[in-house]
């Protein structure tokens, strides 16, 4: 259940070009968080909460990790913060990845940019129920890339950057046909990339993650809604997902 | 302990702390926050006669203390609300105003009706001010006229009491509530969101997909209050006044202007929890500034004058 938190900053760093790793400490998130939610940040000055990630989590430490970038004015002052500092968050927001492996043997991840970040606790949970994992992240250019040996650590990690300063050139669509077979894919990243992608992989069993402007992030204003082909016709990103099954959702 | 109950027509407040339309759904979410029967009153996301799915995303932005929102009136129509919603919020202890909208006259007129026979609603709030449907909802709202009119025919549709929520997108905020009281409102409600834009630099397009939004949190305050102040030297039907409170000492601002009673819309974004904080500080904050009670408070501002 969603609940509104204090999480402790234990350590802050800069990973890549305006990419920044907190670790974060508070035992009712690490304890309920699952792969593919968010949590929701209040940063001083700003009415909207910021939703980010959970790229991470360590149980035995109690602490999540997320990985955001330097965007605007509130991803800015939320850089500006320091270990020891205090973030009022909500979360474990939305629904996470479908991780029921019944009858799975290899999964496709899928992450573009600051989209990388949910597939870090997703693959590493799959690869520990002895799920095979192939994982293709795309990035801008070769000052962006972080997390390439993390992935490394339990799947074979294809890198591309849309210059070709790192990796092969291009976008991650270019790479897919050349990584194998993979009963099921996950992605999270760019509208564009998440278009292409349900579309060349419409005949595979895939798992999305949205991101929509937001508003109370808790499933209640109808400011983050997708069009879906259910009966309803739409689903809340916020609440619903922000995962969804890639055939429901209308991109 | 200071007295936070307030009697308004239909209303019997246990304090005069509520959530506004649009910013708390229909209360399910927020319950998992702290338990609603806390409220003084929830009024509850918009009905239309039938279901709607509203503007296109984005439908939301931020602005500086404040932020932008066209969602376009979605709701699941005025049927499933009764038989979801309105069952839901029922069993709290807490009373329940229904947020009316429709782009025609009939559809006001349906939708009062349907929520007058099901007994469970126990006022309606009249959304004439809506500026993100296109098709009627923002003249009614502008026109002293056309509010008038579908003021006195939503009362003769229905025997619950009817707020008219008024819009601040207009010159003379009094003519247009001397308008609605002469047509038989038993209450106002105000204020609504301020039409706005934003642009985004790098897109050179207006962010919210629908181009402009209502802009509501703490930047619209001092409007709402000069608005309340105007109005309540004008008319003799309680206030339910808003616009970017998010403390005790905001309700005790909205109080001091001419308000009843208050909602609370965006700050419940920020801080999920705000209407129960609010109610545990207000007896506090009233003390603090000389009163026993909230309703010695109300209108204060204006019979100091
Ligand atoms: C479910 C979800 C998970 C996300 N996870 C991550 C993550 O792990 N790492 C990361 O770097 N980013 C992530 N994002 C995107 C991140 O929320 C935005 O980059 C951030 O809100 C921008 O805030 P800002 O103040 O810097 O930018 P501004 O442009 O100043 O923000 C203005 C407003 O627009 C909203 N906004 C702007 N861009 C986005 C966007 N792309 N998506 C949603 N809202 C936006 C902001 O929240 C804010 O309300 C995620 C988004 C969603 C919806
Ligand atoms: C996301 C959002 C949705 C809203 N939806 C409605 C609505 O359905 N009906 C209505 O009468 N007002 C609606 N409003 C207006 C609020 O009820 C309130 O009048 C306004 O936001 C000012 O109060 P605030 O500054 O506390 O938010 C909405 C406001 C927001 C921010």
């Amino acid at each position: 259940m969603i609940s509104k938190q204090r999480m402790k900053i234990v350590s802050t760093n800069q990973i890549a070009k305006d990419t920044i790793e907190m670790v974060l400490k508070n035992s009712y998130i690490s304890e309920n968080a699952i792969p593919g939610q968010f949590i929701h940040i209040l940063v001083e000055g700003h009415t909207l909460r910021r939703p980010i990630s959970i790229a991470d989590v360590d149980k035995d430490n109690e602490t999540v990790t997320i990985l955001f970038k330097k965007l605007g004015s509130g991803t800015e002052k939320l850089s500006e913060s320091k270990a020891g500092d205090f973030l009022n968050v909500l979360g474990p927001s939305g629904n996470g990845f479908e991780t029921s492996t019944e009858g799975l043997h290899t999964v496709l991840l899928i992450g573009g940019g600051i989209g990388v970040p949910p597939m870090y606790y997703l693959g590493k949970s799959l690869a520990k129920q002895n799920i095979h994992v192939i994982s293709v992240l795309g990035f801008q250019s070769k000052d962006h890339v972080f997390y390439e040996e993390k992935f490394q650590q339990f799947s074979k990690t294809y890198v591309v950057t849309n210059d070709g300063s790192y990796g092969d050139k291009g976008f991650v669509t270019s790479v897919i046909p050349n990584v194998g077979e993979f009963d099921r894919y996950y992605s999270c990243g760019p509208l564009p990339m998440l278009k292409a992608i349900t579309n060349e992989l419409s005949e595979k069993e895939g798992f999305i993650s949205l991101e929509e402007r937001m508003g109370c992030g808790v499933g209640a204003c109808f400011a983050c809604v997708v069009p879906t082909n259910t009966e309803k016709g739409y689903k809340k990103i916020c609440s619903d997902g922000p995962v969804f099954a890639a055939r429901e959702v209308i991109l | 302990m200071s007295l936070l109950q307030v009697n308004l027509p239909g209303l019997h407040l246990k304090n005069p702390i509520m959530p506004a339309s649009g910013c708390f759904g229909f209360g399910r979410e927020y319950s998992q926050f702290y338990d609603l029967s806390k409220l003084g009153a929830v009024i509850m996301k918009v009905a239309t006669g039938s279901e709607r799915f509203g503007n296109p995303t984005p439908r939301v932005a931020e602005t500086a203390s404040g932020m932008l929102n066209a969602i376009g009136l979605q709701n699941p129509g005025v049927e499933k609300i009764i038989e979801n919603e309105v069952t839901f919020l029922s069993q709290y202890d807490t009373s329940i105003i229904a947020n009316v909208a429709g782009s025609t006259i009939e559809e006001y007129e349906y939708v009062a009706r349907t929520f007058n026979n099901t007994k469970a609603v126990h006022a309606l709030e009249l959304n004439i001010s809506c500026p993100n449907v296109k098709e009627g909802g923002i003249q009614f709202g502008t026109d002293p006229k056309m509010a008038a009119k579908v003021t006195e025919i939503v009362k003769k549709a229905s025997n619950l009491p009817v707020y008219v929520k008024l819009s601040p997108n207009v010159t003379d905020i009094v003519a247009m509530a001397k308008a609605v009281e002469s047509a038989g409102a038993d209450g106002l409600s105000m204020i609504n969101t301020l039409t706005g834009m934003q642009i985004n630099l790098a897109s050179k397009r207006p962010i919210i997909a629908n181009k402009t939004g209502g802009l509501s949190g703490a930047a619209i305050k001092p409007i709402a209050i000069r608005m309340i102040y105007e109005v309540k030297q004008h008319v003799h039907i309680p206030i339910i006044g808003m616009g970017g409170i998010s403390s005790a000492e905001d309700v005790l601002e909205f109080l001091l202007a001419g308000a009843s009673a208050v909602a609370v819309g965006t700050a419940n974004f920020s801080n999920p929890l705000i209407c129960s904080d609010i109610i545990d500080e207000l007896p506090t904050t009233l003390e603090r500034y000389g009163f026993d009670a909230v309703e010695d408070a109300i209108g204060k501002a204006v019979m100091n004058e």
